[in-house]
């Protein structure tokens, strides 16, 4: 089993994105997912900027791997997403069928990505048959449906699972983000720059719910399987996806590697870098926001 | 046929006032999570839906089964199921949402018609000629997500017949897309068939005003002279940087009457009314005003607007009595 580091979810200056993955070169993951999956009018990095850190970061030996956005609404949208498949150096993750359509029609090999909804092993074969070698299961998918899937899911198929990060949940043609400022969407002046983890959204009691991320809403909590990888393994889980947040990504992802060796005490660690309180709700079949108390008292 | 008017059937009474009222296909699910209105009371046995399909065509229309969530693993057979059985009753067509499943409705019922589901997601023409050259898909819901001028270049690029919301709950998330019920509650419309669901939800009479609950998240206060509706979870108040508000979407729905002569010219092939979890009455009321509409559209779509009459009484019926264009008219993204 090994590490993912998941697609950059928030809008970064230049600056910051470039030095964040000039750090990755040197962290314990095995591959890292670039490109912009969230919104069309984050254009700081331009696809051949995103190329170009793909470049370096397989010299440095990281497979790489481009996400396609996961909504599409315009030409323009396609015609980036055409471009991605056109490209061909390096492996792709469709996030909807759209990109589905057009990898199958290159006979390029991809990863499908978790908001595709593969919710049973029949959908994965459909998959596996149109070139997908490796796939994510929704977020809210439990463990014991997971392990459902698995009976039954295609010869070769790799499984990677979303194991740490705020959790992805709901995206929109209307940004929250502008919506928040009383801007319009196509005037939205990037107001995204200004919160690189998100807008955090809490009920009217104080108590932190949602995070705001442009047209994506994001839970509150972070989701943490970090004390799961034991089950993980059982499953027969290929790799854990960890989601980009802005400061302590590095010791997230050395937290992990070391559970991974087998130092569990390593776990301990993560709580202090956290940017929310942490949830496993979904993977124990419970609300998404619960997080298993036995294990955090 | 352009704007074939699709109404909501949540029970045989609603079906047949649909009918009665001048809808050209009625859309039902059966009674389990196998459609995204999976409602305690609501939907239909099998001898209903043969009552159900014997009313409609009868009379001349038609009728299309809801089989929109995305099937489990180890229940994978209650869906296949549900294909058979809408094969076997002679459903006019099955809306499915999930590749796996339209595999297996295309090999056991090649004559079996489908539908794409507004849960399927499918916003770009890339997406619906995905599911038209490997599934033979017929006609695609679109999500509440794109502007016009979108809907017009998908209609442009597709052989798939466009069907669109008109009228209804207005889902501000992108369908199929979107977990925060689950988040909260542990069920969501992809897996269970419900959003925001009634067991989970907690009405509360405090000092400070009523307070609804979903699953012990305060979705919002009201004081006295609020009105309180159904706690749907993005239609709630929270706090964003100290500012409390609707941050995601205002208590309100989607009403495109406005937009009918448009969707005329570009070819839209169906306009879909939300609602199966709405009364008998309601689907009286909002199917007598669309077919009205759509049919003084198609007279004469140069001199169409919506008759005053027309609006009030769909506001009457609206959520928070107020309407939007959503996403079609950009200005609301």
């Amino acid at each position: 089993m090994n590490l993912s580091l998941g697609p950059l979810l928030y809008y970064w200056s230049r600056e910051d994105t470039f030095a964040f993955y000039e750090a990755a070169a040197d962290w314990p993951v095995a591959r890292v997912y670039l490109g912009e999956t969230v919104c069309s009018r984050r254009h700081l990095l331009r696809l051949p900027d995103w190329l170009d850190v793909a470049e370096k970061l397989a010299a440095a030996g990281k497979e790489v791997v481009l996400s396609t956005q996961t909504l599409i609404e315009s030409e323009s949208d396609l015609k980036v997403l055409r471009k991605i498949v056109r490209d061909g150096r390096f492996l792709v993750e469709a996030n909807e069928w759209g990109a589905v359509r057009l990898l199958s029609a290159a006979n390029a090999p991809f990863i499908a990505g978790p908001t595709l909804n593969v919710y049973n092993p029949e959908t994965l074969d459909v998959l596996a048959g149109l070139g997908a070698r490796r796939w994510l299961p929704p977020v809210e998918v439990s463990r014991s449906a997971l392990a459902a899937l698995l009976e039954h899911a295609p010869d070769g198929m790799e499984t990677e699972v979303f194991a740490y990060g705020k959790l992805p949940l709901a995206y929109s043609a209307r940004c929250f983000t502008a919506r928040h400022y009383n801007l319009p969407k196509d005037d939205c002046q990037f107001r995204c720059l200004d919160h690189a983890d998100g807008l955090p959204l809490a009920t009217r009691e104080g108590k932190p719910f949602l995070t705001i991320n442009g047209i994506q809403t994001q839970s509150a909590g972070v989701y943490n399987l970090i004390n799961e990888i034991p089950s993980l393994r059982e499953l027969g889980v290929a790799c854990l996806r960890l989601s980009p947040q802005s400061r302590h990504m590095e010791r997230v992802v050395k937290a992990f590697d070391a559970v991974l060796a087998g130092d569990t005490a390593a776990a301990a660690g993560l709580a202090k870098v956290m940017p929310g309180a942490s949830v496993d709700g979904y993977w124990h079949g419970r609300a998404g926001l619960e997080h298993d108390a036995a294990r955090n008292a | 046929m352009p704007l074939e008017l699709v109404c909501p059937a949540g029970s045989l009474m609603a079906l047949k006032a649909a009918i009665d009222n001048g809808a050209d296909a009625v859309y039902m699910g059966f009674r389990d999570n196998t459609n995204a209105r999976a409602f305690p009371g609501l939907n239909f046995d099998e001898a209903q839906a043969a009552e159900g399909l014997r009313y409609a065509h009868e009379r001349g229309r038609k009728v299309l089964l809801a089989l929109n969530t995305y099937p489990q693993s180890d229940t994978w057979q209650r869906w296949t199921g549900a294909v058979d059985r809408a094969a076997k009753l002679g459903m006019d067509a099955v809306i499915l949402a999930d590749a796996g499943l339209m595999r297996y409705a295309v090999k056991h019922h090649p004559k079996l018609r489908l539908h794409l589901s507004v849960q399927g997601s499918a916003t770009s023409y890339e997406a619906v000629n995905f599911y038209r050259e490997h599934f033979g898909v017929q006609r695609a819901v679109l999500p509440r997500v794109l502007s016009l001028p979108q809907v017009e270049n998908v209609v442009k690029n597709t052989e798939v017949e466009i069907e669109l919301f008109g009228f209804g709950g207005l889902c501000v998330m992108v369908e199929g897309r979107c977990l925060l019920s689950s988040y909260c509650t542990g069920e969501s419309p992809n897996s269970a068939g419900v959003c925001s669901p009634a067991k989970s939800v907690q009405w509360k009479e405090t000092s400070t005003g009523l307070e609804s609950r979903l699953n012990g998240v305060l979705l919002d206060r009201y004081g006295k002279d609020e009105k309180a509706g159904y706690p749907t979870l993005c239609k709630g108040r929270f706090e964003v940087s100290g500012e409390t508000y609707y941050a995601l979407e205002e208590p309100t729905s989607l009403n495109t009457l406005d937009l009918l002569p448009e969707m005329l010219k570009m070819g839209i092939a169906a306009i879909k009314i939300e609602g199966r979890q709405r009364s008998p009455a309601y689907v009286t009321q909002v199917t007598r005003v669309w077919r009205a509409a759509i049919d003084a559209v198609k007279n004469n779509a140069e001199s169409f607007t919506p008759a005053p009459a027309w609006m009030a009484e769909l506001n009457k019926l609206s959520e928070g009595q107020s309407h939007t264009l959503g996403a079609y008219h950009r200005p609301w993204k």
